[in-house]
């Protein structure tokens, strides 16, 4: 059985729902992040599970119990805030000490934890600085020991990794992830940022509007995403609206404006009529290099920019503009005339 | 430039001589030995300090104002400690209003404030004029303290209020364990300005005394009325000086610049 189940739940602000009739469960020892633009509810199902919002309807279980009405102060999970939220006043020994003196632990026994939490988050000697004395990796790690040297049921974090500089963001999420594995703690991650979601999660919810439109592993939310809403958060800028469709062995066909299309046939494929595909799975090349047939759309160069490792492309067709990605040495010009290939294996139908 | 400079540092320099020199002259004034105020001095004598200490309702008044001062600061503390923090962290309909009507002590001139204290606390509810000083006290303490501690708490990051909560602790012990040492110096600081305001203050205490029963301000107030003599210039220089070093401590704990910030 799932140790967390949100069955149902709704939040509602002045009449206006942020969750409606909202599910989600998640088993014992997994990491699942909840993904999404601001707005989407994310944060809303975070702080609903710690406790700081109240549920209009549905009910939250968490280990068979009810949970739904449970105090925070009485639901043992532990807290990873954004702005890190450390007590100002209190040593690094005393912030992590704080949970367990409430808990009313005997006094060696919480030296003996706070020092091998400390050792856990790489913070040895820093137990008597205060927290203005720290950077802001520093102060995350202390965060972390705090929220898990109460032995916490369930770990929360609400995008910890905002505040801090890119590199120092890489190098944090590899440490949650080793901190949360060596433990075995069951953890729900809060952020926008999608390649953070996918480096540590087992599994990702992609949120939009207080749903969540896919939640699967993140491979195949990043190779098969289920809706255009996810194909677009995860990078899939091209869509094309087909009007027909069949099935035709291990492919589908498609068909729009009299141009046909193929797509490779995969389990649990959308019956929706929209195929997504991203800048960098789309083939470009002059007349010469692609030949007309099925998959082949012929277009115009209309803006050219530098990526970097690759040209990118906005390329006006028959369907509307795509993007493309290109890797080469000298570019095409603006309004020349090229053909774009759709790989069949690339294309993925979305509702 | 240079010229500008120059004219700039005899503003100011005039500008504090305004602000400052009636001090000075009041200090100088006080050792003079006639019975009479007079400057340029005719002589030097210490005897009107000695003699504040010898009139003894400016003892009894001075042990009233300090009691009515702190206990006030106390009542107004209990009233504005929550208040402040309801108004900071809470968001509720009507709290703008709220907000301007503990404020409203500053705004409304102390005489009316005074008189209207008058007419209700102590003539239609017949309370006795000791405790209706204290209650005058505290009505004018309470916008300072909310306002200072208002101001710390804005500094305040909530999450960590959160976090105490997730942690375990209950709202109560979140308050005093988490809450209130942060705001430890606001809270000094809140007092410290109160109790000036409160230990200075004339407009209110002038309808909340009566027989027996005033504060110093009045009292020298009283006296003046009567002598002419040097004994006010001398205890007004006392209470520069224990102003001054009230002032001096805030400056020490957090800086003035705490309270021309906002």
């Amino acid at each position: 059985m799932a140790l967390l189940q949100l069955d149902n739940i709704s939040v509602a602000y002045d009449q206006q729902y942020i969750l409606k009739d909202f599910n989600l469960s998640l088993e014992k020892g997994q990491l699942l992040s909840l993904l999404g633009p601001s707005g989407c509810g994310k944060t809303t199902t975070l702080r609903l599970i710690a406790g700081f919002l109240d549920a209009k309807d549905g009910s939250f279980r968490f280990e068979g119990k009810d949970y739904t009405r449970t105090p925070i102060n009485k639901r043992n999970f532990g807290l990873v805030f954004q702005s890190y939220a450390l007590f100002p006043h209190l040593s690094v020994y005393e912030n992590v000490a704080f949970g367990l003196r409430i808990r009313k632990v005997k006094d060696d026994e919480i030296r003996k934890r706070v020092m091998k939490m400390l050792e856990i988050v790489s913070l040895h000697g820093f137990e008597d600085r205060f927290p203005g004395a720290l950077s802001g990796g520093q102060k995350q790690r202390v965060a972390i020991a705090r929220a898990l040297v109460i032995e916490p049921d369930l770990l929360l974090f609400d995008e910890p990794l905002s505040n801090l500089d890119a590199n120092l963001r890489v190098n944090m999420r590899v440490e949650i992830r080793r901190i949360q594995q060596e433990l075995g703690i069951t953890t729900v991650y809060v952020s926008h940022d999608q390649e953070e979601c996918f480096s540590i999660s087992d599994k990702v919810a992609v949120m939009n509007k207080g749903v969540i439109e896919q939640l699967d592993h993140p491979s195949v939310i990043f190779k098969y995403p289920k809706t255009e809403f996810v194909g677009r958060f995860i990078g899939f800028n091209n869509f094309i609206t087909f009007t027909e469709r069949q099935a035709d062995g291990d492919a589908v066909l498609l068909t729009v404006n009299g141009l046909p299309f193929r797509a490779k046939k995969v389990p649990g494929m959308s019956a929706g009529m929209k195929g997504a595909i991203r800048p960098d799975d789309l083939l470009a090349g002059t007349e010469n290099e692609i030949s007309e047939g099925p998959n082949v759309l012929d277009g115009t160069v209309k803006v050219s920019t530098y990526l970097g490792r690759s040209y990118q492309y906005i390329v006006e067709t028959a369907l509307g503009e795509f993007t493309v990605n290109k890797e080469m040495l000298s570019p095409f010009e603006n309004g020349q005339r090229i053909r774009l290939l759709v790989p069949p294996e690339k294309l993925v139908l979305v509702d | 430039m240079q010229n500008k400079s120059y004219g700039l540092t005899l503003f100011t320099f005039l500008v504090y001589l305004f602000l400052l020199g009636p001090l000075i002259l009041i200090a100088i004034a006080s050792f003079e030995p006639s019975t009479v105020l007079k400057f340029p001095l005719t002589g030097f004598s210490l005897k009107w300090y000695k003699n504040v200490f010898e009139v003894g309702l400016f003892m009894s008044t001075f042990k009233t104002s300090v009691i009515v001062s702190l206990l006030g600061n106390f009542l107004a503390l209990l009233l504005g400690v929550p208040a402040a923090y309801a108004l900071s962290r809470g968001s509720f309909r009507g709290k703008n209003t709220l907000n301007a009507i503990f404020l409203s002590p500053v705004l409304i001139p102390g005489i009316v404030l005074g008189f209207t204290l008058l007419k209700f606390i102590i003539i239609s509810l017949h309370i006795p004029i000791y405790a209706a000083l204290l209650i005058g006290h505290t009505v004018i303490m309470l916008p300072f303290i909310i306002r200072v501690i208002g101001s710390s708490l804005s500094n305040f990051d909530f999450a960590i209020e959160e976090a105490s909560l997730s942690l375990g602790s209950s709202r109560l012990a979140t308050f005093f364990k988490v809450v209130l040492p942060n705001i430890r110096s606001g809270i000094i600081a809140a007092v410290l300005i109160a109790f000036l305001e409160s230990f200075n203050n004339v407009d209110i205490s002038i309808f909340m005394s009566g027989p027996g029963i005033s504060t110093l301000p009045i009292q020298m107030l009283t006296y003046v009325q009567n002598y002419f003599d040097p004994t006010i210039a001398a205890l007004s220089v006392m209470l520069m000086i224990f102003t001054a070093v009230i002032m001096f401590l805030i400056e020490r704990l957090l800086g003035l610049s705490y309270f021309t910030k906002r």
